[in-house]
């Protein structure tokens, strides 16, 4: 259940974040993220895990939204883009080549934060 | 009540262990102490490996290990009997070490013994290929293990694991003629997944590749006290 402590890091940045913005003065109502196709995230995990830690708390009202990054790569023979596939072994279809470089898709963000103030 | 307000912040979500990574990485690099974490799923030969590696490389250089697990102290018991400084790092529910847990175990080697007459530091990370390689220790280098009974695929399956490695340990290789196993297709995976990625065969039983094994070690270290 790494997304545990993934949430764990996630409320600690809302921690830090909010210090600065005064935290008693603000309602978070959205925390928006970037989660890339290749993490080790499953966002539903994420959204589930965020929900019962907040319960309670000042980030009790607010919600998760996961914009989905894409794994992407770049093929390091004719430099196209493409989306790798394990079916494929992450290979380049246009000229077979292996995944040297990574485009997208590693993302694990806080892109931003939609608040209000009391 | 005001209008909402949306701030863009662009922050990594795991940025407060990768802070802590970096100052661990700080420490680790005023210690002149290169440090490497091992990883794999659970019963690839992690312990066993260390136990052998720890052997040979004591009588060069100064080690210690950093020996994460879930719930007991049994890797860490084994390898104390090397007489060198070990300190367990019972993770409890986590699947995985932190920069934090980590932290809390540099310190805990600080009061065994001054670090800086230590070399390298082996911090074996939980069994587990899902998620240690996305959480950042502090680490110089990350080594992933993959035994042969697992199956070639496994790079593939759990491609964050072999991508972020720097070296990958394909253990328990003396198994090869008692297997319907294709190493060429697991390191046609690897190369896939992973071509920058240096490969090492090993056997803990016939210590087939140890001497590559520690080979890579002694360099690493060489390079680190040198730069």
């Amino acid at each position: 259940m790494h997304e545990v402590d993934m949430t764990k890091c996630l409320i600690l940045s809302m921690e830090e974040w909010a210090e600065k913005k005064n935290k008693e003065k603000i309602i978070v109502e959205k925390i928006n993220l970037k989660i890339g196709e290749f993490t080790c995230v499953e966002p539903i995990s994420l959204i589930n895990t965020f929900n019962a830690a907040v319960l309670g708390s000042w980030l009790d009202s607010s919600e998760i939204k996961i914009e989905t990054i894409p794994f992407e790569g770049k093929c390091s023979k004719c430099n196209r883009s493409y989306f790798p596939k394990k079916e494929n072994g992450y290979k380049s279809p246009c000229c077979n080549f292996n995944l040297e470089e990574i485009i997208s898709g590693r993302e694990l963000k806080i892109a931003s934060i939609d608040f209000k103030e009391k | 009540m005001h209008l909402p307000i949306s701030d863009k912040i662009e922050l990594n979500i795991l940025h407060q262990n990768s802070h802590q990574a970096y100052k661990n990485k700080v420490k680790l690099n005023n210690y002149n102490l290169l440090c490497l974490n091992i990883m794999s799923s659970p019963g690839a030969g992690k312990t066993r490996l260390l136990e052998l590696t720890l052997e040979d490389l004591s009588k060069e250089f100064q080690s210690a290990v950093l020996e994460g697990d879930m719930t007991t102290n049994l890797d860490a018991t084994r390898l104390e009997k090397l007489n060198i400084p070990v300190v367990p790092i019972t993770t409890g529910r986590a699947c995985h070490l932190d920069a934090n847990m980590v932290n809390g175990g540099l310190k805990l080697l600080e009061k065994k013994i001054n670090p800086d007459l230590l070399d390298i530091l082996l911090v074996e990370n939980v069994g587990n290929l899902v998620c240690p390689a996305e959480f950042e220790i502090g680490e110089h280098f990350k080594v992933a293990l993959l035994s042969i009974t697992e199956g070639e695929d496994k790079p593939l399956k759990y491609p964050i694991m072999f991508r972020e490695a720097d070296l990958i340990l394909i253990t328990k290789v003396d198994l090869l003629p008692y297997l319907n196993f294709d190493i060429n297709e697991l390191k046609s995976n690897i190369t896939s997944t992973n071509p920058n990625a240096d490969v090492i065969e090993i056997s803990s039983i016939t210590k087939s590749g140890f001497n590559l094994w520690q080979d890579w070690i002694s360099k690493k270290i060489l390079k680190f006290k040198n730069k």
